[in-house]
């Protein structure tokens, strides 16, 4: 194969050809586009969260600005309408202190951009989704690599599959609708949306993409191993949990990471289904404000340029950032881990 | 011995369970989004505009805004893909730094979070981009393009799909055997004019594949259009890509969450999401089967 | 295939060149887009030749957009912040022209099955700020309070902190919610729950009697109590423009605030402003 690809390239060489020049580099120079994305994103959701960093006192915007003209008002309604002048807010910028407190109240007085409710709520809703999440969809897949019958088998992973294509607006639609009022009823929860009712509904995104991983894990171990385990008489089972399992488990981890990583970065789900309060508490029954949430249900409001806006970039840089670290983990570590193992170096 | 025979049992039996309660609760969702929107899917539903404040009438604008939406994601995305999965497959070297680099690139961006593909596309397309175009094309000071609109949409979600091309394309092409770009070049045909000829043809399948499921993320996806395009409500449809657009998945959020009449508007919660079940399901499925059938005739 | 291809793009392009026609643009919130909506196509029934385009998106869009010059009127439940006016100034060395287009009581919700019918601001602020967190406190049962809330993106949320709460700041046990809907559909499936939103929203819900404190009589959102203030939660709906209206503008903000666009707000579920 190696040998081939590398003959065929040889042949091109004879003779150098202008088409084939231009189509080999408009081809790389295109391919290049997904390296050139990630560069993009990089910059650009950085460069508007910079600000941040070079925090200026804005001087305080006098009183006299702040009065529209008005029209059609002629018939003065009494001079004290109820709505106060306006609250114009010292519109601090955040500083360090400020984006590591407890408490997050972008609109105030005095602004509060704690970012540790939101990333405590994240991290609470992506475990509990996991935890829902992973077992399930890793027996599912042990059942369909290991013991299903074939026919059994194409059933199940494009089943599995499927439910890949739920938006997960759909997900999130169903949360709100119907699991909400079910764990309420069943549980009596004090609060309707919260972490746990969250959790629950995305383990549904995330139980198609645990389930792929392992299941290509575990149909990659190397037929020997298990052809070895059975003449030693093993039986099927204990081939499949004593030899299979720990050879692929590297895999299985590698999908588990890749489950964090989508669900860290989930945001329709936990905007529809969380309830969305910025507590900082590790009761699961309680609701949480997650990160990505908090991005998608502010954005559209806030003043483009605000400190506001940058502490939201920032937290998009931040689950950027993350969620880049765990698939580079899930990609370099553990892939070449396995190859280690099976290659038995 | 006994006991280690139940152990195997239980264990084949709980792994079984748990496949079982994936699919039932597929199949439930599936039934309980149809049944709550059953007596709204009708072909009027489909065809007719929003009415009395969104609290009647179909869905028509959010489908046009859709799928006008995958139309001009898929012309970025799997022209773009595909040249990817070429060159990876068919000139990369497997060892090389930019090989590497690519595919490093691929993973990622497949599991960046669509919300920070939003946040991009708000300060990319939006915030450079656009506002760029506005400051060179025109002196009028107004915002042209520096606006949300269809097209930064459409592109936000591109790049988000692009991966999903990419990946499908190139496991199309590998299956294509070696002999026959052996034999292409044999016949003194260059490599470029295998590929065009011989290589992409037999792979078409494939790129069909990629297509598809890219317009079923691209048709489900919200987050990347919260910021870059969607509206709440439109009173006519999209005419130009500086245009704003409804959306299936963004209706159904905003139906839920800030209707005028959250009771009255429940049937067309339900009936909206089951629309986009069904779209995004039947691309799916459509895909799965072009590729089981591609893998099942390797195979033989 | 490539026919196919071909096609599209040029699809594609005509579509990206249609011509414009003269229009009047309005952007802005979304808890206004609908009325603005209604306005626009009564308005265009009798005025053919002219086209009023309407789009959401939201309160702090619309006034960008109006900074940016990309649209004639900007639709807001909230008055323009000092920041957004500095802009505006900056640009255009105008303050704006603000039009007070509609008016809205802001309804406290309260589920069906809650003893409590009438609050005062005080209890409500209480409540909201995290002072009060069981309903016997303010002569309920003894359960805790569920407190539902808007986000923080949305004018309601603002105006709400600013003239209810006194500029405080919420609890952090709120649960912010996207949309009214959402808190009114939160709060008739939650017992203990109480939220806020546009009495326009009100529909199918119980809420409260509201009194300023405790001598006065407890008023529910109508159109009398809030068209004459007795209601103590009553807020504008402002549209803005950048300079005084001339023209088709003038004659369409005029028509918005004579009887027949007044009736227009009622028909929606706000409130007419004289």
């Amino acid at each position: 194969m190696q040998n081939k690809k590398r003959e065929s390239k040889n042949s091109l060489s004879r003779k150098f050809r202008l088409s084939e020049f231009l189509a080999e580099n408009t081809i790389k120079l295109v391919s290049f586009t997904s390296f050139a994305i990630i560069i993009l994103i990089f910059v650009f959701v950085f460069r508007e969260a910079t600000p941040i960093f070079f925090h200026t006192e804005k001087k305080a915007v006098s009183q006299e600005f702040s009065k529209s003209e008005s029209y059609g008002d002629e018939s003065a309604q009494s001079s004290k309408d109820n709505y106060s002048s306006f609250s114009s807010g010292s519109e601090d910028a955040a500083s360090f202190k400020n984006l590591t407190q407890k408490e997050w109240q972008p609109v105030s007085e005095n602004p509060k951009y704690g970012l540790l409710p939101l990333f405590i709520g994240s991290l609470k809703a992506t475990i509990l989704a996991i935890l829902f999440g992973a077992p399930l969809a890793i027996l599912a897949a042990i059942f369909s690599a290991l013991f299903a019958s074939k026919r059994l088998k194409e059933i199940i992973k494009p089943a599995i599959e499927l439910l890949a294509s739920f938006p997960s607006v759909v997900i999130g639609f169903f949360a709100l609708m119907t699991i909400a009022t079910f764990f309420q009823s069943v549980f009596g929860l004090t609060y309707r949306l919260n972490a746990f009712t969250g959790g629950v509904a995305m383990a549904f995104a995330i139980i198609p993409i645990i389930y792929t991983v392992t299941e290509d894990a575990l149909t990659a171990v190397p037929k020997y191993f298990s052809e070895a385990s059975l003449a030693l008489g093993a039986t099927k089972w204990q081939t499949a949990l004593f030899v299979i399992m720990p050879a692929a488990t590297p895999g299985i981890f590698a999908a588990l990471l890749l489950g964090f990583g989508r669900a860290f970065g989930e945001t329709m789900i936990l905007l529809m289904a969380t309830g969305n309060a910025p507590l900082s508490s590790f009761n699961i029954f309680e609701p949480v404000r997650t990160m990505s949430a908090t991005i998608g249900a502010e954005m559209a409001e806030v003043v483009v340029g605000d400190t506001h806006y940058t502490v939201l970039f920032f937290i998009g840089a931040l689950l950027f950032v993350i969620t880049f670290i765990i698939n580079a983990i899930a990609e370099f570590y553990v892939r070449a881990k396995l190859m280690k193992r099976f290659r038995g170096e | 011995m006994m006991n280690n025979k139940l152990l195997g049992k239980s264990i084949v039996i709980i792994s079984a369970l748990a496949a079982l309660i994936i699919i039932s609760a597929l199949v439930y969702i599936l039934l309980d989004i149809y049944i709550g929107g059953k007596n709204y899917l009708t072909w009027e539903f489909l065809t007719s505009n929003p009415k009395e404040g969104m609290t009647a009438g179909g869905i028509f604008p959010a489908i046009v805004g859709t799928v006008l939406l995958v139309l001009i994601m898929s012309i970025a995305c799997v022209p773009i893909g595909t040249i990817t999965a070429i060159y990876l497959s068919e000139y990369a070297s497997k060892t090389s730094i930019f090989t590497k680099m690519i595919r490093f690139a691929v993973n990622t961006l497949s599991g960046v979070p669509a919300i920070v593909f939003g946040l991009f596309g708000l300060g990319f397309f939006i915030q450079f981009i656009g506002a760029g175009m506005d400051k060179a094309m025109y002196s009028d000071g107004r915002l042209h393009w520096g606006q949300p609109n269809l097209l930064w949409a459409s592109l936000t979600m591109a790049f988000l799909t692009v991966p999903v091309v990419i990946v499908s394309v190139e496991e199309a092409l590998r299956t294509v055997p070696d002999e026959l770009r052996a034999g292409g070049l044999a016949l003194g045909a260059t490599k470029w004019q295998t590929i065009r000829k011989i290589v992409v043809p037999n792979s078409l399948s494939g790129i069909m594949t990629g297509a598809i499921l890219a317009i079923g993320r691209g048709a489900g996806e919200v987050a990347p259009i919260l910021f870059t395009g969607v509206a709440y409500f439109l009173p006519q449809l999209p005419h130009k890509l500086t245009d704003q657009f409804m959306n299936l998945g963004y209706h159904i959020y905003v139906m839920a969450t800030q209707s005028t009449d959250v009771e009255a508007t429940k049937g067309i919660q339900y009936a909206t999401a089951f629309i986009l079940l069904i779209l995004t399901f039947s691309l799916s499925f459509v895909a799965i089967i072009i590729r089981y059938r591609f893998r099942k005739k390797i195979k033989a | 295939m490539k026919n196919i291809i071909v096609l599209l793009l040029l699809a594609v392009f005509a579509f990206g060149f249609t011509a414009d026609n003269k229009v009047i643009t309005v952007k802005g919130s979304d808890t206004m887009v609908i009325l603005a909506q209604r306005w626009a196509e009564k308005y265009m029934e009798s005025h053919p030749g002219i086209t009023i385009q309407v789009t959401g998106g939201g309160s702090g869009i619309g006034i960008a957009a109006l900074i940016n010059g990309a649209t004639d009127i900007c639709d807001a439940p909230r008055p323009m912040k000092a920041s957004e006016r500095e802009k505006l100034k900056a640009r255009y060395n105008t303050l704006g022209v603000e039009v007070k287009a509609a008016k809205d009581g802001l309804s406290v919700y309260l589920n069906e099955s809650n003893s409590v019918k009438e609050l005062t601001l005080q209890q409500i602020k209480d409540i909201y700020t995290g002072k009060f967190t069981n309903w016997k406190q303010v002569g309920g049962k003894d359960a805790k309070i569920i407190v539902y809330g808007r986000e923080n993106s949305s004018g309601t949320y603002v105006y709400f902190k600013d003239n209810v709460l006194g500029g405080e700041d919420y609890t952090s046990t709120m649960q912010s919610l996207p949309g009214t809907a959402a808190v009114v559909n939160a709060v008739v499936k939650d017992q203990n729950a109480i939220g806020y939103g546009g009495a326009a929203y009100a529909k199918g819900i119980k809420y409260a009697a509201v009194k300023k404190d405790d001598k006065s009589p407890a008023y529910t959102p109508s159109e009398e109590t809030i068209k004459n203030n007795t209601y103590p939660i009553t807020r504008y709906l402002y549209m803005y423009l950048k300079v005084r209206p001339t023209g088709e503008i003038k004659d369409y903000i005029d028509w918005i605030l004579s009887k027949e666009g007044q009736d227009i707000v009622t028909k929606v579920g706000y409130f007419p402003v004289k």
